[in-house]
């Protein structure tokens, strides 16, 4: 099943980026309308907010544009264009290829993020002209690891939503149980505001769910904010390895389930 | 020796369908409590299909040939019975088995819909591991059988229903394979496009001696291509055997047109015994059964005095019409 081979991933990533490109304007502007973390930064500063967790406009102002950083790099809309494939029998031609369908929605999103990359920069570089203050270059051994905790980040992200996807196979409408899941993703990410600013309740449970680990950690890393490194990662690489043989068995099992409906 | 590369034993299949009563309280009854029941769509059918043999399966809407073709390639999975596809479980979707077959639905595209063709046929080429210079080959000579060289570098959403049909059959068959499943590949062509179509199938079959599996509601289709027909009736299987022993069978008489000399004569002949499919002036034809069609046709020429004859078969779709509007015809 994940039989790939480097020439398979090149041109699947290619066609893919290629077929993003036609989208290019409507990229730029899924870009810009992940500004959500700038609105809160403007809560957070314009209150006096970040006082209370001894977090400085500077370091606040960064760890949003982190924020934002890594939200470009990892949202995932996999199960609803998986959801329409199967209700519409799109899959069918893609499951009786030697290719788990996955990987062309896995590829899509990578291309997406290529064709938003540029995007980002220039919303980043606006960013930076309104906060001269909070300009800052990230070393490279730093910028390197929350790159890779920010792809930890989508592929936990993009696990969970594929499980959700399987879900299709049983009931049409998994994409209504993803609006669960985008609650707590939202909240308790860290999108809206650093983890270290919830309640000391909360922060004795969150650590063991993956959600701070989605937005938090890798702005955290990004944005210099102190942050346990070694735990963040164990922690995402620990969630990849539950998730990953969870959506294999809802996989297998969903296909035994497929109807082909639609065909 | 031929050996058979798909055989299919005592196979069934069930679906489950929720109904729902009609309008409002149908609606609310619905939202609380489902009304499940199991349809066998599928009744433990068998067949052996031998490599190289292009297969027609015939039947009404909802009769079950797209089901069958669904299991065949592995895309659904069986209730009961067992399938062996070039040795393979179809269900179990093996890599190995995958490469070996195809399935082209008519209504349904896998080509990108916003790039040109030639972008998806060199990422299918990538997904079945050929390499850029055979997969450039294959795109050539495909390219040149469907003849649709000029349309590779246009977005297939700009190319006719055509183009794009012939553009699927190219990204299907990319990979060379053993087995083509083909569910109404002409649905919605012209009729030069679909016999260009039928050209293009009769040649890969020649060439490469895949098997292929057709369902198809166009009987030219069926006529041209297919010496072997599957009916498929209400789920099970009413007729497997050759096409022309079927249409022999099931309309054993031929049409003879008869032009005489005067329309008295043909006038004689209608009131003569024979059974008259219409008569216009002068011009009259017959339905004669096929064993005494050398008799008769003696008869006729000793007694009346006729200018020309031609011998037809009835229309095949005529034919074919009768096999599926009889729900429980069996031959």
């Amino acid at each position: 099943m994940f039989n790939l081979s480097i020439h398979k991933i090149s041109t699947l990533l290619k066609v893919q980026y290629a077929n993003m490109l036609e989208y290019r304007v409507e990229i730029a502007l899924w870009a810009i309308s992940g500004i959500i973390p700038f609105f809160m930064l403007n809560i957070w500063t314009n209150n006096n907010l970040n006082e209370s967790i001894n977090i400085n406009n500077t370091m606040l102002s960064r760890y949003f544009l982190s924020a934002f950083f890594v939200r470009q790099f990892s949202v995932v809309w996999v199960v609803f264009t998986f959801e329409e494939d199967s209700l519409m029998g799109k899959v069918s031609p893609y499951l009786i290829q030697p290719l788990n369908p996955f990987f062309r929605y896995f590829a899509q999103h990578i291309a997406e993020q290529l064709t938003r990359f540029p995007f980002a920069l220039i919303i980043a570089f606006f960013f930076f002209i309104f906060n001269s203050e909070s300009f800052w270059v990230p070393n490279l051994f730093i910028l390197l690891l929350s790159c890779i905790s920010t792809f930890f980040s989508f592929l936990i992200q993009f696990l969970m939503q594929s499980i959700i996807a399987c879900i299709c196979f049983w009931t049409e409408k998994a994409s209504s149980i993803e609006r669960l899941l985008f609650i707590p993703t939202l909240f308790l990410s860290g999108l809206l505001a650093p983890i270290v600013s919830f309640p000391e309740f909360v922060k004795s449970w969150i650590y063991i769910t993956p959600f701070p680990y989605l937005i938090d950690f890798p702005a955290n890393l990004l944005s210099g904010n102190p942050t346990n490194i070694s735990g963040g990662f164990s922690m995402q690489i620990l969630w990849i390895l539950i998730l990953f043989p969870l959506f294999k068995k809802a996989w297998s099992e969903g296909t035994k389930k497929y109807t082909a409906m639609g065909t | 020796m031929i050996k058979n590369i798909i055989e299919v034993k005592n196979l069934s299949k069930s679906f489950d369908i929720s109904s729902r009563e009609q309008g409002l309280k149908g609606t609310l009854k619905h939202f609380f409590k489902r009304e499940i029941t199991s349809k066998k769509v599928i009744k433990n059918i068998n067949f052996a299909i031998e490599e190289g043999e292009i297969i027609g399966f015939l039947g009404a809407n909802g009769a079950g040939k797209t089901t069958i073709l669904k299991m065949l390639c592995g895309l659904i999975y069986p209730s009961q019975g067992s399938i062996s596809v070039s040795g393979y479980l179809p269900f179990r979707r093996k890599d190995n088995f995958l490469k070996n077959i195809t399935l082209v639905m008519g209504q349904k595209q896998q080509l990108i819909w916003d790039l040109p063709p030639i972008e998806s046929f060199y990422l299918n080429a990538s997904i079945y591991e050929i390499n850029k210079f055979e997969a450039e080959k294959r795109i050539r000579k495909l390219s040149d059988m469907l003849e649709i060289e000029d349309e590779l570098n246009i977005p297939v959403r700009k190319l006719s229903l055509g183009q794009r049909m012939k553009s699927e059959l190219l990204a299907a068959l990319i990979h060379k394979p053993k087995i083509l499943f083909l569910d109404e590949p002409t649905l919605g062509l012209d009729i030069n496009a679909q016999r260009n179509l039928r050209k293009f199938l009769k040649a890969y079959n020649k060439e490469t001696n895949a098997t292929i599996c057709m369902t198809s509601h166009y009987m030219k289709d069926i006529t041209s291509l297919c010496k072997r027909v599957i009916c498929v009736n209400n789920g099970s299987i009413s007729y497997d055997g050759k096409l022309n022993k079927l249409l022999k069978k099931i309309s054993p008489v031929k049409e003879v047109l008869l032009i005489c000399r005067t329309e008295n004569d043909a006038n004689a002949l209608r009131s003569s015994g024979f059974t008259v499919k219409q008569k216009i002036k002068n011009e009259i034809t017959l339905k004669i059964e096929n064993k005494s069609i050398a008799t008769s046709l003696k008869t006729i020429l000793n007694n009346y005095d006729i200018e020309d004859l031609y011998i037809n078969e009835p229309p095949v779709d005529e034919v074919i019409g009768k096999i599926l509007e009889k729900k429980e015809y069996h031959v």
